[in-house]
């Protein structure tokens, strides 16, 4: 284990991190956001989801260097009693499963539709692209109605699990357009480059071709487009959420807790608000940030 | 051309009477639907009709008793038939004189196939005029409660209608939008300057208004603002003189505010909870074979786990009275003995649970809307809490409106939330739609619980023929007192409605949530 | 060049019959609008028979030919929630939403290609990083937020500019504008900006990706060897080619305006379609929500289209690719 870290960290891409201090920040935030969520049980003070222990009379306490508030309660507690820094931890895991998972899905449809449709051309093509129109028109929160309604109507009992569900396939149906027309293009303009022409003559086999050769040289926007998308994956949740159709109230993700919170912008209750808006940028960040090193790292042509 | 002659004119008139221009710019949600009175029933389109629109009679607005409007007196000449005399001179916006044609063609047309209005005309079999000053109301069955379905009968120009192919409310399966959908014609005491929908509607004094009215407003400028934050920001700004739906959370800081204030009310909407009493296996939940909620132990229990003095307290900031039956004290039949609700008491609750043979509970579908009541969803999540300590494992879902109520309809709701308003100020209204058995024109219509109780449809056909008001009333209380006793719901609490303004505006709270445009003053 | 436009215009027509397929499909679980028409104490045979007026009890098939019947003719019936011509409704609201979408992507390009080719060229500064961060925060925070502390900061507190609304606004025939008034101008600063703020970033680091890749090519290599001047290479020819992803993605995003243009009119109230089609959506009220649809997919398809006959003016490489393709 130490043997590979070694020798990775010794490699371009290690001596890359290493020589940028916002990498290795955005790096740590991002270790710390991810852990405290996997291991949330063990990280956060209390749970939030265990609706028993819940307290009314403990609502809308300020944060704990506040007048008014307890150490029992870091950072406050929302309109329901609930923690809100173990709300922020238990909800970002929410948060950052269905939108790391939708992102992936997304990448993976998106990418491989669109250098299929680059490389290929003819009518596979032009049936790729208005598949693309018709899918662009249709909002991210339309279609999750459509979905969570058939949900509801083939699995009329399920109705928490069926949530995750809804809203990973809605924000990747919704999701994959992107990533599938931005390679396309860049596959339009790669396959015709002497590169790829010399790999057709001397008979490698177009798949190799495509996964091997153009797929590097296109990645640079998709990488860009995606570490955007995990941020926006989490607000779409939210509106979702708004909806009907997100993760039930009584378990919020981070994006519930800021839809919630939007209501309290004016009130005095400041830090239902500014916390979960806080977590939300620190994940986004620092996913943004290590997705740019990573892209300058891996790309060969930048070193 | 005209209107704006007429305007011109107004505006010199007050000019000339000593009256500055006032204007009064007002925000809520949502636009009206329409300016046809007879085409939506729509709570807060009814309001603003009734700026323009006139009826026959109307609540006073403190005592919510109705008083003469377009009508001066009436008298009963049999249980089917009412005699009503109309005010003499009363001039539409235009200058024509209201006769008793205007009234019998405006009653009639709330009649009409395409109206969406009939639940006012319920009972009415039809109008006729006796002579210019003089109509009849002639009823299907006697109808103790016709004058408070008047005070939502508003009275359009007969003439105007006819010139402009409006006889009748618009048919939905046509193509054309009629003319009475965008324009008004009535004998209130303002009329319609311009609309933008969704942007802006402005109304301004009718110049040939029958009456003399307190208010020193000139002119009505309503702006529709959906985002909420975004309302309130106007009302700090100064953009706007008055909110009619400011969220809780929001009124700390509107009270604090050195340039606003906050009125609020006991509006007539009591919230409460409903449950699947119909089914014998409930979906969503663990226990098979039967249906918890059919057990009364189980309703007390989960009635009396809810901490309503702390739900009052927190969720809604003290704007809500705690009530333990399903109608506000304003309504006729509600007594000091049925608001008294079930004490709260969780040791109590897990007992009777135990006792009906759940000791560990059990899970149970609850769904609620997330965007009609004043914190509903935080309402709900808090009483999700309040069940977990005692066992019952409460699976929430909340729905925006839309389909949330179609969602109910189906039965699809194992525990539901809902609110239930009464126009006419008579528990029949609640008891009819909310008790009843579900049978037809009406009868159980938001039963979907499906509670069925035999002595309750009793009580409740007798009250709708008894035209004796004592031994009505005691049959209202009985309905009421019976509902509690078999627990067909977990009454919550009758909502109190806050209304935001500048310190400057006086206007008059009223319980059915609308303004009183004859009152408002702007300083 | 006109077989390919033919071409996509007959394609164009079947992605406008799915898009109606799939919207009908989806109207049946967007709810009931009677609840709303009829009001809380209507009957089950009021509501009966407005569903029946309505035709929402007929087959699914009948009611989709019926529309695509009428959508055709551009007939798309009434909104159930004000009783108005759907078509008089969006060509009443298109003018604010395509003013505010138009301001919002001058905005973004305005601003965006000139931070992301600074980004490109100073790469590894101090301004530039701060440049990433800030733009980073512009795509981390949801668009309302954003919108709210706008109006929070410049309504409420400064009170310089107005928190809803188009303001005045002159009609030329249909089309209204609230550009030749000063209150228009003072109302469109914020929504523009709020709807601006997402696009920008994403532009900024594309520029700035794609600049970076092209820098270290070859012939920018040998034209620094040849001697030509900084503002030749860079602007002459790398970004130029720099074009062709950040094309695409705009031609994308301008349509992703109007989408997001949604949140932001319904923040600022801004009378515009996003804000129809919200409130469409809360009344399920069908016919709007329809038509809006079908205006969208056509906007796109529009859009796609100009952008791939885009891609062959810019890009002399892929003219030689049509004749190779097959």
């Amino acid at each position: 284990m130490t043997a590979f870290l070694r020798r990775w960290l010794d490699s371009d891409v290690g001596h890359s991190f290493k020589s940028s201090p916002t990498a290795m920040v955005a790096a740590c935030i991002a270790l710390v956001c991810v852990i405290s969520a996997l291991f949330a049980n063990w990280v956060a003070p209390h749970n939030p989801f265990d609706l028993a222990t819940l307290e009314l009379s403990d609502a809308r306490l300020p944060p704990a260097w506040i007048e008014g508030g307890s150490t029992k309660f870091l950072l406050g507690t929302d309109d329901q009693g609930r923690d809100i820094l173990s709300a922020l931890i238990y909800g970002s895991r929410i948060s950052l499963v269905v939108g790391l998972a939708s992102v992936i899905l997304s990448v993976l449809v998106g990418v491989s539709l669109g250098l299929l449709a680059g490389f290929r051309g003819g009518w596979l093509d032009a049936f790729l692209m208005r598949l693309c129109d018709v899918m662009l028109s249709f909002p991210a929160i339309l279609v999750a109605l459509l979905i969570a309604g058939v949900g509801r109507a083939l699995f009329p009992n399920a109705h928490e699990s069926l949530a995750f569900g809804v809203l990973i396939l809605s924000i990747t149906l919704t999701g994959w357009v992107q990533y599938a027309r931005t390679v396309r293009g860049s596959t339009l303009v790669e396959r015709n480059k002497e590169y790829v022409q010399a790999a057709r003559v001397t008979g490698v086999a177009p798949m190799r071709i495509m996964g091997r050769h153009v797929l590097p040289n296109v990645m640079g926007p998709v990488l860009v487009l995606a570490t955007i998308q995990v941020a926006t994956a989490i607000i779409t949740e939210a509106t979702l959420s708004f909806l009907g159709v997100g993760v039930p109230p009584t378990s919020p993700s981070l994006g519930t807790l800021i839809r919630v919170g939007n209501d309290y912008l004016f009130s005095g209750e400041w830090w239902i608000t500014i916390f979960p808006g806080v977590m939300l940028v620190l994940i986004a960040l620092s996913v943004n940030l290590l997705g740019d090193w990573l892209r300058d790292a891996l790309n060969p042509r930048l070193r | 051309m005209k209107l704006r002659l007429l305007t011109l004119c107004a505006a010199l008139a007050l000019v000339a009477a000593g009256l500055q221009a006032k204007t009064f710019k007002w925000t809520s949600a949502s636009d009206i639907p329409t300016l046809d009175i007879h085409s939506q029933n729509n709570a807060l389109g009814n309001g603003v009709h009734a700026s323009i629109y006139d009826a026959l009679v109307y609540y006073n607005s403190r005592t919510f008793k109705a008083e003469p409007q377009l009508a001066t007196a009436w008298r009963e000449l049999s249980p089917r038939q009412m005699r009503f005399t109309l005010r003499q001179g009363v001039k539409f916006s235009d200058g024509s004189l209201l006769s008793a044609d205007d009234v019998v063609f405006s009653i009639t047309r709330a009649m009409a196939r395409t109206s969406n209005y009939q639940i006012y005309t319920q009972g009415i079999d039809r109008v006729v005029k006796v002579d210019n000053s003089t109509i009849d109301i002639l009823l299907k069955d006697p109808n103790p409660v016709l004058i408070n379905q008047l005070t939502e009968l508003r009275i359009m120009s007969k003439a105007w209608a006819e010139k402009n192919r409006s006889t009748e409310p618009k048919d939905i399966r046509t193509k054309d939008e009629t003319f009475a959908h965008r324009n008004a014609m009535g004998t209130g005491p303002f009329m319609v300057k311009e609309w933008q929908p969704d942007q802006r509607m402005v109304l301004v004094r009718n110049p040939n208004y029958w009456g003399s009215i307190p208010t020193n407003v000139t002119e009505i400028v309503y702006t529709p603002v959906r985002a909420e934050a975004t309302r309130i920001a106007a009302l700090l700004s100064g953009e706007v003189d008055f909110v009619l739906d400011p969220s809780p959370q929001d009124l700390p800081r509107l009270r604090g505010n050195a340039n606003l204030k906050v009125l609020d009310g006991v509006e007539n909407r009591t919230i409460f909870l409903g449950m699947d009493q119909f089914r014998d296996e409930l979906p969503g939940s663990n226990i098979k074979g039967k249906n918890p909620l059919k057990d009364l132990r189980v309703r007390k229990a989960l009635y009396q786990a809810i901490d309503s003095a702390n739900l009052n307290k927190v969720t809604m900031r003290g704007l809500s009275q705690p009530t333990g039956t399903l109608v506000a004290p304003q309504v006729a039949g509600w007594t000091e003995k049925v608001h008294q609700r079930l004490p709260f008491d969780q040791d109590a609750a897990k007992k009777l649970l135990a006792e009906a043979g759940y000791p560990n509970g059990f899970e149970v579908d609850f769904a609620c809307p997330n965007n009609r009541y004043i914190n509903d969803e935080e309402i709900c999540q808090a009483i999700t809490a309040m069940w977990a300590r005692v066992g019952v494992r409460a699976k929430l879902r909340t729905l925006p409106l839309v389909t949330y109520f179609p969602m109910i309809q189906r039965y699809e709701a194992s525990i539901y939330m809902l609110g239930w308003g009464v126009p006419t100020f008579d528990a029949l209204y609640s008891l009819q739609s909310l008790t009843r058995s579900v049978g037809t024109g009406g009868d159980g219509n938001y039963n979907v619980g499906r509670y069925s109780n035999a002595r309750m449809d009793y009580v409740v056909d007798r009250i709708k023929v008894e035209t004796d008001l004592p031994v009505r009333n005691r049959l209202l209380t009985e309905g009421l007192q019976l509902s509690n006793e078999t627990v067909s719901h977990i009454p919550l609490h009758n909502q109190i409605i806050p209304w935001a303004m500048k310190k400057n505006v006086d206007v008059v709270h009223r319980a059915d949530n609308r303004l009183d445009w004859r009152l408002i003053q702007v300083n | 060049m006109l077989a390919f436009i033919v071409q996509r215009l007959l394609q164009a027509i079947v992605v406008m019959a799915s898009v109606a397929f799939i919207a009908f499909l989806l109207f049946q679980y967007v709810g009931d609008p009677v609840v709303f028409l009829l009001g809380q104490d209507a009957t089950p045979e009021q509501i009966k028979q407005m569903r029946a007026d309505l035709g929402l009890d007929q087959p699914f098939f009948v009611q989709y030919v019926h529309f695509l019947l009428n959508a055709v003719q551009g007939e798309f019936g009434l909104s159930l929630r004000q009783g108005t011509k759907v078509s008089t409704l969006i060509v009443e609201r298109f003018p604010a939403t395509l003013e505010l979408a138009l301001a919002a992507a001058l905005l973004a390009l305005a601003i965006g290609i000139p931070m992301g080719v600074y980004a490109a060229l100073r790469r590894g500064t101090f301004t530039s990083q701060v440049f990433m961060t800030i733009s980073l925060l512009g795509v981390s925070l949801p668009t309302f937020l954003i919108g709210i502390l706008l109006i929070l900061i410049f309504a409420v507190m400064l009170g310089w500019l107005p928190s809803f609304g188009r303001g005045e606004v002159v009609k030329f025939g249909t089309w209204t504008t609230g550009l030749l008034t000063a209150k228009g101008w003072q109302h469109i600063v914020l929504p523009a900006v709020t709807l601006a703020i997402f696009q920008l970033t994403l532009i900024m680091r594309l520029v700035r990706a794609e600049m970076l890749e092209v820098l270290r090519t070859d012939y920018i290599k040998f034209a620094r060897a040849r001697g030509l001047s900084n503002r030749a290479i860079h602007f002459g020819h790398a970004l130029k080619n720099t074009l062709v992803p950040v094309m695409t993605i705009t031609g994308l995003q301008l349509g992703g305006l109007i989408a997001f243009a949604i949140i932001t009119e319904t923040v600022f109230q801004w009378p515009g379609m996003g804000l129809l089609f919200i409130q469409a959506v809360t009344f399920a009220d069908i016919p709007v929500m329809a038509a809006y649809l079908c205006l969208i997919a056509l906007i796109f398809v529009v859009i796609n289209l100009i952008v791939d006959l885009l891609y062959f003016a810019v890009d002399p490489r892929l003219r030689v690719d049509k004749s190779q393709s097959h």
